[in-house]
């Protein structure tokens, strides 16, 4: 016992050793290497499409979801979309092409009013329409958050299902960008989850884009989409052009594997994947990859079944260690799948600190650390 | 140590001056005139090699010092202006004075500061283009009249916060070009140590540099309370734009301002554009300055440094004995919201173009100066000179200098924590730290 605890520590120092040699190579690297090579700290992994709704076309995740709030706002007549900027086309180009085909009464610019869009969307949703609300980055959602937690989630509790706010769609963008620094790079799903009565669904791609926004649009509860900003371009893939839906609270299990559970969520699945093969390859470890998708509701039975098939998770996200989401699915998996697993559930996360604006390189959970957790978790 | 070299500095050419009658030696007095005006009357800063591991930056404190003291002895000349535009009042019977008079002295420091400006934003600009600086970068340009109108009649014990847009700013608070343009690249000389980047400057008593807009109105008015509570007599400052005009907490801070009658002027620097929305699509009153409803508002035609100087003059007087009032300073920006915006796609070239032939401040400031005999062709055409070297120096320190080593990630998060370290993936061992001497 005595001698495994101190094999235990070693490792865990030689660990830590290991990643800060990582980090400090990779500090070198950058120093000397181009700016291109700051850029992007994954590759995008695209998914193929299984359903057969429509003819598959290669776009990205922001014609995707331009085409999914097209359809939205074609099938239901009393849809509205609003938020800063929308009107041109959005920052991000999300909403390009929808003011001139449905008109300036359903597709308008607010003024710069996170607390009052959220208001404003909230009373539209109570009263029967669709409102679909963009906040302009994640990182502004917080004059808007006492109305979501305080009105949004709670309005078919207080009024015993009188009125709710169920076609109420709020999407925001999220994550980390390369250079986005404190107020454009946050990742805020873990404050929501915490709150019942919302559901927070985050995307890996444009298919799973498009469905999840739709089935946020059909659902009959308050949704958040946070849409990774960094894959409105980087991510393309062939989209079928009909009318699908993803299916809210359900996880998909992108690689099957033996020997550890890998749980990530929006662009970090993708960083995950890669670890699966660079895991494969160096460490002779077979991962299984799980992309969440649902943040509230989660995926509880795909994640144990995992859990305890392999007996080994690491779970990673961008947003800060403590409370982040991670946390969540550490306690309910240790609580479930206790006897079953072979080592403690493993975070590697952001650190516990504001979201850095030069450090953003090593702030990030990237493979280099991710494939460091995976030889710490399989020699426990 | 910087702090007494500063001051020795400054007080050193004050001292001078006094000795030596400027009538007489017209050279000589040009000559010590420039321990005055560079770096904006601040001696420069210690070239990177010279600073130490606790890392100093481009920071100079002259605390005390008022920008105009002992430029009075200089009488050479001055100049009864009238100005170009009057005001307008919002529940004011008398506004400022439309009559002011310019020192030559003067003249010199505000066209020096406002090319300055300039000249800091187009080699900002040139390093975005080569991807030196990264992020997000909100520039000045169009906009110089504003900042140094109204820091020409800041008091020390005056303080000022303002959203994003704050390269300007940041200089005219202290910071020498290098101390911003540094700071902009992510390097150890920058004024948060390359911590913050574009919008998140800060120096004393300029509260930043904050990325939520329309929140620093209501932290201004905690500044002004501050200010009331010590009795120093000092005004805050809190600007915002014609967007962030919008946000709720605004009104907010406008009801506390005029309950508890705090020492604070809003200024609205209302450039017509909130990034892509032009301000009568956004604001169903876009009289900013009435919309403080029973606060006083006065309306400026931004582009003159004159009009802008001598209505905060007159609001900060306001501020002090009679409460707190609104300032809107109409303006221009020539560049787009940011760096990642060309600016055109939400108004015509013409229309830019059309503002800088007929208003813009550099311009018009520079034939006032002619005009009234304060300058002439060749001294100004020095001034640009020596801006322009001082602004290439400091983007030679801001390509070169270096970053701040990895671990000062996690420094700065709190005070200092009852653990020392900060939690990481394996325990607590990640070592909190100050990046700046307390």
């Amino acid at each position: 016992m005595f001698a495994w605890g101190v094999n235990c520590r070693n490792i865990r120092q030689h660990n830590m050793k290991v990643s800060v040699n990582l980090a400090r190579g990779l500090f070198n690297a950058l120093k000397t290497a181009p700016p291109a090579l700051a850029r992007s700290h994954f590759t995008y992994y695209p998914t193929t499409a299984t359903s057969d709704k429509g003819d598959l076309q290669k776009m990205n995740m922001f014609q995707a979801i331009n085409q999914a709030m097209d359809i939205a706002l074609d099938e239901d007549p009393s849809a509205l979309l609003f938020g800063e900027d929308v009107g041109f086309g959005g920052v991000f180009r999300c909403s390009m092409n929808l003011r001139d085909k449905y008109g300036k009464q359903r597709v308008f610019n607010t003024p710069l009013c996170e607390q009052g869009i959220a208001g404003f969307a909230i009373g539209v949703a109570n009263a029967g329409a669709t409102a679909i609300a963009e906040i302009q980055f994640a990182d502004y959602i917080f004059p808007a958050f006492d109305q979501i937690v305080n009105e949004a989630a709670k309005y078919r509790y207080r009024s015993g299902g009188m009125y709710d706010c169920g076609s109420l769609t709020i999407r925001a963008p999220c994550g980390a960008v390369g250079h986005g620094a404190l107020y454009h790079s946050q990742s805020p799903e873990a404050y929501f989850a915490h709150t019942p009565g919302l559901k927070v669904v985050i995307p890996r791609g444009p298919i799973k884009a498009k469905g999840l926004l739709l089935a946020c649009i059909k659902d009959p509860n308050p949704c958040i989409v946070f849409e990774p900003k960094t894959l409105y371009r980087a991510a393309v893939e062939q989209v079928p052009t009909g009318v699908y839906t993803s299916e809210l609270g359900k996880a998909d299990i992108l690689r099957e594997g033996n020997d550890v559970t890998l749980i990530g969520w929006g662009t970090q699945v993708h960083v995950l994947l890669e670890v699966a093969d660079l895991a494969k390859k160096e460490l002779n470890v077979d991962c299984e990859v799980i992309d969440l998708v649902s943040i509230l509701p989660w995926d509880r039975d795909t994640v144990c079944n995992s859990a305890s098939k392999t007996g080994r998770v690491v779970v990673a996200h961008e947003a800060p260690y403590t409370q982040g989401f991670g946390s969540e699915l550490a306690a309910y998996i240790q609580e479930k799948c206790f006897l079953r697993l072979e080592a403690p559930v493993k975070r590697v996360t952001g650190w516990d600190t504001p979201f850095p604006h030069v450090f953003e390189p090593f702030y990030l959970p990237d493979k280099h650390r991710c494939l460091a957790a995976v030889k710490d978790i399989v020699n426990y | 140590m910087f702090k007494i070299t500063a001051k020795a500095s400054v007080s050193a050419g004050i001292i001078l001056h006094n000795l030596i009658d400027p009538t007489k030696n017209a050279l000589l007095t040009r000559l010590m005139r420039r321990v005055h005006f560079t770096a904006a009357e601040l001696p420069r800063p210690l070239a990177p090699s010279a600073l130490h591991d606790r890392y100093e930056n481009g920071v100079i404190t002259v605390a005390g010092v008022h920008p105009n003291v002992g430029l009075e002895q200089e009488q050479e000349q001055t100049a009864r202006v009238r100005l170009q535009r009057g005001f307008k009042l919002h529940r004011l019977s008398e506004g400022p004075d439309t009559m002011v008079s310019l020192t030559q002295a003067e003249a010199v420091r505000y066209y020096r500061q406002m090319k300055a400006i300039r000249q800091i934003e187009a080699a900002a600009n040139r390093l975005y283009k080569e991807r030196m600086v990264r992020g997000f970068c909100h520039l000045y340009t169009g906009q110089e009249a504003c900042a140094v109108g109204m820091r020409a009649v800041m008091r020390p014990e005056d303080s000022i916060i303002s959203a994003y847009r704050v390269h300007g700013w940041a200089y005219l608070m202290g910071l020498s070009a290098q101390g911003v343009l540094a700071e902009l690249t992510g390097r150890r000389s920058g004024c948060s140590c390359g911590k913050g980047g574009s919008m998140h400057m800060y120096a004393p008593n300029f509260y930043g540099g904050n990325g939520i807009v329309g929140a620093q109105v209501s932290l201004g008015a905690g500044v002004a309370l501050a200010s009331k509570y010590r009795q120093n007599g000092g005004v805050c400052l809190a600007l915002y734009g014609d967007g962030a005009a919008n946000q709720g907490q605004v009104f907010e801070s406008f009801n506390m301002a005029a309950l508890w009658q705090l020492p604070i002027v809003f200024v609205c620097e209302n450039n017509n554009y909130g990034m892509g929305t032009s301000a009568e699509r956004a604001a169903c009153n876009t009289r900013y300055y009435t919309r403080g409803d029973v606060l006083p508002g006065i309306w400026v035609d931004g582009m003159d440094v004159l009009a802008v100087r001598s209505a905060t003059e007159y609001a900060i007087e306001f501020a002090q004995n009679r409460g707190p009032l609104l300032l809107e300073l109409c303006t221009y920006r020539y560049g787009g919201h940011s760096l990642s915006d060309p600016g055109t796609s939400y108004r015509s070239r013409e229309e830019v173009k059309e503002v800088r032939r007929k208003s813009d401040a550099i311009n018009r400031f520079r034939e006032l100066c002619l005009d009234y005999g304060l300058q002439s062709q060749e001294q100004l055409e020095e001034i640009d000179a020596e801006v322009q070297t001082e602004v290439q120096n400091a983007v030679k320190v801001a390509r070169s200098d270096e970053e701040l080593a990895p671990q000062y990630l996690w420094a700065d998060v709190y005070a200092q924590n009852i653990e020392p370290r900060l939690r990481s993936v394996y325990g607590y061992d990640l070592m909190h730290a100050r990046s700046k001497p307390t």
